[in-house]
C-alpha cells in the first residue's frame, strides 16, 4: 500500500472530496489536445504544487511513477510503427502522428498517475473505502475491497513464510520449471483463504450478520472542504476548456 | 434460583459423514459463573460451542440461553445472547478498522448513531483497548487483537460468553492482561481451554468433555488433581504445578 | 498491463468505463445469492488470494521473474461470476490504493482483466471440460487452455481498445501480432502455472474447485494425475498448435473490420501501407502463399513450433549440464 502518514491538509480531506477531485483531474487531462504544451506544464505544476503542500518526497513520487514503464515502451514504438507522414530525428525516420501519440500517452499517464499517487498515498484504506461509502459506491463493491485488504496482509504473510520454509531448504529458482513448488504453494495459500473465508463467514454469522453489511459512513465533507478538494480539478479542468477553444 | 445462563439438555449430535461427536450431553451453567470446558483434541469441544448459537443444531436434546431454545425462529436473538469469540482473532476481526470491527455486532442488531458509538466505546473500554479504535487489527499485536475480539463480542451485550482457547499462543504478559480482563468482566462465562493453570486460575468449575461425552464435572481444583481421571482423558498439568497449592494461593 | 489514464480518449474511457459497469453488475447480480448467504467474505478472501497471487514473483529464465495475472483461476476455482467480481474488486483497489492503472481507464482495465479475461477462461474451461473424456488430465489441459486462452484476449480487448480510442495511427495488425505474440507466451506461462496451481488444490481439496462439478470425477479418482514434464510439455504444445490454427486467422481478419470502423468514423485518416508492409511474416502471412488463411495458420504455427524448439532446446541444455554437474560432485 501506497499510504504515508501525515496530518497535511491533503491528508485531512474527505476521502470522498479526494477521490471525486481525482476522477475530475484525470478526465479534464484526457480530453486536453495534444498541442497544448502550456496546458500539460500548468497541470504539473499543479500537480507538483499539491505534493509539497502533501509532504510526499521526489523520491517516493518517482519511485512509484515506474508502473508505467510498461506503457511507455508501448508508447514509445508508436513513432516508429507509425503511418503517415514521417519525419527525420536524429537520422531516425520517425511518424509524426507517432510521435504525437507517444507524447500525449507519456504526458497524459504521468500526470493521471501522479494524481493518482498523491490520493493514495494520503489516504488510508479504511478511510477511502468509507468515502466510496459515501459516494454511493455499491456496498457490496466496498465490502468486499474491505475483506481484501484486511486480509491481504495475512495471505501474503503465510505464503511469505512458505516460501522462507523453501529457501531453508536450498530452494532457489532461477528457472521457468523451477515452479513447481511455488504453484504447489500458491494451489495450498487458495485452499487456506477459502477455509478462512468460510471461518469469518462463522464469525460473522455469530454476531448477527444475516446477509447485509452494516454502513458505516463516515461525517460528510462540508462544502468547504469540497471547494477546497475541488480547487485543483476545476483549474485543471479551466486549462482544459481553454486549450480546446484556443486551439480548436 | 434465577434461570441458568446455559442449558443444555440431552444433546447429541453426528456429522453428515456419520462421525458421532456429541452423545447426550448434559451441562448447566448458572448466571455469573464461570466454567471450564476442557478435554483432549476432537472430543467434541468445538462442535459443541458451534451449537451454543445455533450455527450448528441438534440432532436430539436441547439447548436454551436464558429460558430460550435454539431454534430457527429464535436464532438472531440467541446470537445476541451468546457472545463466541472464536479461536483465531484473525477470523473475528474482519473489518478494516478495529471500531467498525467492534460496532459490526451492535448494528447488526439495530443499534446506531451516538448509542452504537458509545457501545463500541464501552466495550473497547472493558477490555483496555480503547484506544485502538482507529487502527486496523493486523497493526495490532497477538493478544491485543484476542482483546479486541472479546471486545466484539461484549459490544452486544451478551448473556453469556463463551470463548475457544482464549490463550492459544499468547506470550506470557498478553495472557496475563488477558486473565485480568476475564477476571474483570461481571459476566457469566464459558471457556474451552488446554491451558489447566488459566482454567484453574478462572474457573472455579469444570467440566470434562471426551469422545462426546461429559465424562465429569466438579469443582476445577478436584478435577485436575484426580490423577486418574486426568490421565484417562490425556490431561496433563505443567511439570510440578499443584493445583491445591495455586488454589489456596 | 494496466491501462493509465490518457492513453484511450475520452469517448472510448466513457464507452469502456459504462460497458464494465454493466458487466460488472451482472456479475454482481449473479454471485448476489452467494454473496448474499455466506460468500461474501469468502469473496473478499478470494480477492485476497488474487492480489497475493500477483505479488508472488514466478522464475522465468537466468533469475527473471514474471507473476500471474490470475483471471483464468480465480473463475476455475470459485466460478465465474465470483471471481469476476473478485477480479474486478482487485482491479478497483489496485487504481485507487496502490496507483495501478489509470482512474478515468478503470473501465478499461476491468474490461480486460476482469471480465474478457474471466468470461473467455470460463467458456474455454468449460467447453473443454464437457466435451473431452472426464478425467483430472482434462481438467488440467482445460486449465492450461483456458489460462492461456484468457490471457491473449486480454491482450486482444486492449488492442480493440487501441483501435477504436487510442492515439498515434499505427497499423493495427502490426500492434495485434505484436501483443497477441507476446501475450501468446505469457500465456504459456500463465497456462502452466494455473493448471499446476489447480492441481495442487485438486490433490487435498478437490471438492472446492467450483469448475469441478463432475461428483463422480471427485470420489471415484481422489487424486489427480500429475503427468510428468514433457508429458505436459506435450499437450500444451498440442493445445497451443490447435488454438493457433482456429484462432490466428481470425484474429487477422479481425483488425481489417475494426480498421474500416475506425476509418469511418473518422478516427483513421489514411490507410496507407505500414513501414513493415514488405516484411516476411508482416500481417502474420507467410510471405509466397496465396491462400491468406493458410498462410496465417502456417505462420502461427511455426511461431508457436520455433518458440517450443528454443525452449525445448534450452531445457535440454540445462537438463544435460545439472546433470554433468551433479555427476562432477
Amino acid at each position: 500500500m501506497l499510504y504515508r502518514h501525515g496530518t497535511t491538509p491533503v491528508h485531512q480531506l474527505p476521502a470522498q472530496v479526494k477521490v471525486v477531485a481525482l476522477l475530475v483531474f484525470v478526465l479534464a487531462v484526457v480530453v486536453l489536445p495534444p498541442e497544448a504544451f502550456w496546458a500539460y506544464f500548468l497541470a504539473g505544476c499543479l500537480l507538483v504544487g499539491v505534493m509539497i503542500l502533501a509532504e510526499l518526497p521526489a523520491g517516493f513520487v518517482a519511485r512509484r511513477l515506474l508502473v508505467e514503464v510498461p506503457i511507455l515502451i508501448f508508447a514509445l514504438m508508436l513513432p516508429f510503427f507509425g503511418r503517415g507522414e514521417t519525419t527525420e530525428v536524429l537520422g531516425l525516420t520517425l511518424s509524426v502522428e507517432g510521435l504525437w501519440g507517444a507524447w500525449t500517452i507519456m504526458a497524459k499517464a504521468t500526470l493521471g498517475l501522479g494524481a493518482s499517487i498523491i490520493v493514495s498515498a494520503t489516504t488510508t484504506v479504511p478511510d477511502l473505502l468509507r468515502g466510496l461509502d459515501r459516494i454511493r459506491v455499491p456496498r457490496v463493491i466496498t465490502a468486499i475491497a474491505g475483506f481484501m485488504v484486511r486480509y491481504l496482509d495475512i495471505v501474503a504473510g503465510e505464503f511469505s513464510r512458505r516460501r522462507l520454509a523453501m529457501v531453508a531448504r536450498g530452494y532457489e529458482p532461477r528457472w521457468f520449471w523451477q515452479s513447481g513448488p511455488l504453484a504447489q504453494s500458491a494451489g495450498s495459500l487458495f485452499i487456506r483463504s477459502f477455509e478462512r473465508g468460510e471461518r469469518v463467514h462463522q464469525a460473522m454469522v455469530a454476531r448477527g450478520f444475516a446477509g447485509r453489511m452494516p454502513v458505516f459512513g463516515d461525517r460528510p465533507a462540508t462544502t468547504r472542504e469540497w471547494w477546497i478538494g475541488l480547487a485543483v480539478p476545476l483549474v485543471a479542468v479551466l486549462l482544459a476548456l481553454l486549450s480546446v477553444t484556443v486551439l480548436g | 434460583m434465577s434461570e441458568p445462563s446455559l442449558e443444555i439438555i440431552d444433546l447429541s449430535f453426528a456429522y453428515p459423514d456419520g462421525r458421532q461427536a456429541l452423545r447426550n450431553v448434559d451441562l448447566h451453567v448458572h448466571h455469573g459463573e464461570r466454567v471450564a470446558l476442557l478435554g483432549p483434541n476432537g472430543a467434541g469441544k468445538t462442535t459443541l460451542l458451534l451449537h451454543l448459537n445455533g450455527i450448528l443444531r441438534p440432532a436430539s436434546g436441547e439447548v436454551r440461553v436464558a429460558g430460550l431454545v435454539v431454534s430457527d425462529d429464535s436464532v438472531l436473538e440467541i446470537r445476541r445472547r451468546v457472545g463466541l469469540v472464536f479461536q483465531d482473532p484473525d477470523d473475528q476481526l474482519f473489518m478494516p478498522t478495529v471500531g467498525q470491527d467492534v460496532a459490526f455486532g451492535p448494528a447488526n442488531f439495530g443499534l446506531d448513531g451516538e448509542e452504537l458509538e458509545a457501545r463500541v466505546a464501552e466495550a473497547l473500554g472493558a477490555v483496555s483497548m480503547l484506544g485502538a479504535r482507529e487502527r486496523a487489527p493486523h497493526h495490532l499485536s497477538y493478544g491485543e487483537r484476542r482483546r479486541v475480539a472479546i471486545a466484539t463480542v461484549l459490544a452486544v451485550r451478551p448473556e453469556i460468553l463463551v470463548l475457544d482457547e482464549p490463550t492459544s499462543n499468547l506470550d506470557p504478559a498478553s495472557r496475563r492482561e488477558l486473565i485480568d480482563v476475564l477476571r474483570r468482566l461481571p459476566i457469566t462465562q464459558l471457556v474451552v481451554t488446554h491451558d489447566l493453570p488459566f482454567a484453574l486460575e478462572l474457573c472455579p468449575r469444570a467440566v470434562v468433555l471426551d469422545e462426546g461425552l461429559v465424562v465429569a464435572g466438579d469443582t476445577t481444583v478436584e478435577i485436575l488433581t484426580d490423577e486418574l481421571l486426568m490421565k484417562a482423558h490425556r490431561l496433563e498439568l505443567p511439570y510440578r504445578f499443584d493445583p491445591r497449592e495455586q488454589a489456596s494461593s | 498491463m494496466h491501462i493509465p489514464d490518457g492513453f484511450l480518449n475520452g469517448a472510448t474511457s466513457a464507452g469502456t468505463a459504462v460497458m464494465a459497469a454493466g458487466g460488472l453488475g451482472y456479475s454482481i447480480k449473479r454471485a448476489g445469492a452467494y454473496l448474499q448467504e455466506s460468500r461474501i467474505a469468502l469473496t473478499g478472501l478470494v480477492a485476497a488470494f488474487i492480489f497475493a497471487l500477483q505479488m508472488i514473483n514466478f522464475p522465468v529464465a537466468a533469475g527473471t521473474s514474471g507473476h500471474l495475472l490470475g483471471g483464468a483461476l480465480a473463475v476455475i476455482l470459485v466460478g465465474p461470476w465470483l471471481g469476476i467480481t473478485a477480479m474486478s474488486v482487485v482491479v478497483i483497489i489496485q487504481a485507487l490504493v496502490i496507483a495501478d492503472g489509470g482512474v478515468s481507464a478503470l473501465g478499461a482495465n476491468l474490461l480486460n482483466m476482469a471480465l474478457v479475461a474471466g468470461l473467455v477462461g470460463w467458456v474455454v474451461f468449460r467447453v473443454m471440460e464437457k466435451t473431452l473424456p472426464k478425467s483430472w488430465t482434462t481438467v488440467l489441459v482445460s486449465t492450461f487452455t483456458a489460462a492461456l486462452a484468457s490471457v491473449v484476449a486480454s491482450s486482444l480487448a486492449f488492442v480493440i481498445e487501441y483501435a477504436v480510442g487510442g492515439r498515434g495511427n499505427v497499423d493495427i495488425a502490426t500492434v495485434l501480432a505484436a501483443m497477441a505474440g507476446v501475450h501468446f507466451l505469457i500465456g504459456v506461462g500463465e497456462g502452466l502455472i494455473s493448471a499446476a496451481t489447480v492441481g495442487a488444490v485438486a490433490a487435498t481439496r478437490p471438492e472446492l474447485i467450483a469448475g469441478v462439478e463432475d461428483l463422480d470425477l471427485l470420489h471415484k479418482e481422489k487424486k489427480p494425475v500429475r503427468a510428468g514434464a514433457w508429458g505436459f510439455a506435450a499437450a500444451g504444445l498440442v493445445v497451443a498448435a490447435l488454438l493457433v490454427l482456429v484462432v490466428a486467422p481470425l484474429a487477422s481478419s479481425e483488425p481489417d473490420g475494426l480498421e474500416r470502423v475506425a476509418i469511418d468514423q473518422g478516427f483513421i485518416d489514411s490507410a496507407e501501407d505500414h513501414p513493415l508492409a514488405d516484411s516476411p511474416l508482416a500481417d502474420y502471412e507467410v510471405s509466397g502463399i496465396e491462400d491468406e488463411a493458410t498462410g496465417t495458420r502456417l505462420s502461427g504455427l511455426m511461431g508457436v513450433l520455433i518458440t517450443f524448439g528454443v525452449g525445448a532446446a534450452i531445457v535440454g541444455a540445462f537438463v544435460v549440464i545439472r546433470r554433468k554437474s551433479a555427476t562432477r560432485v
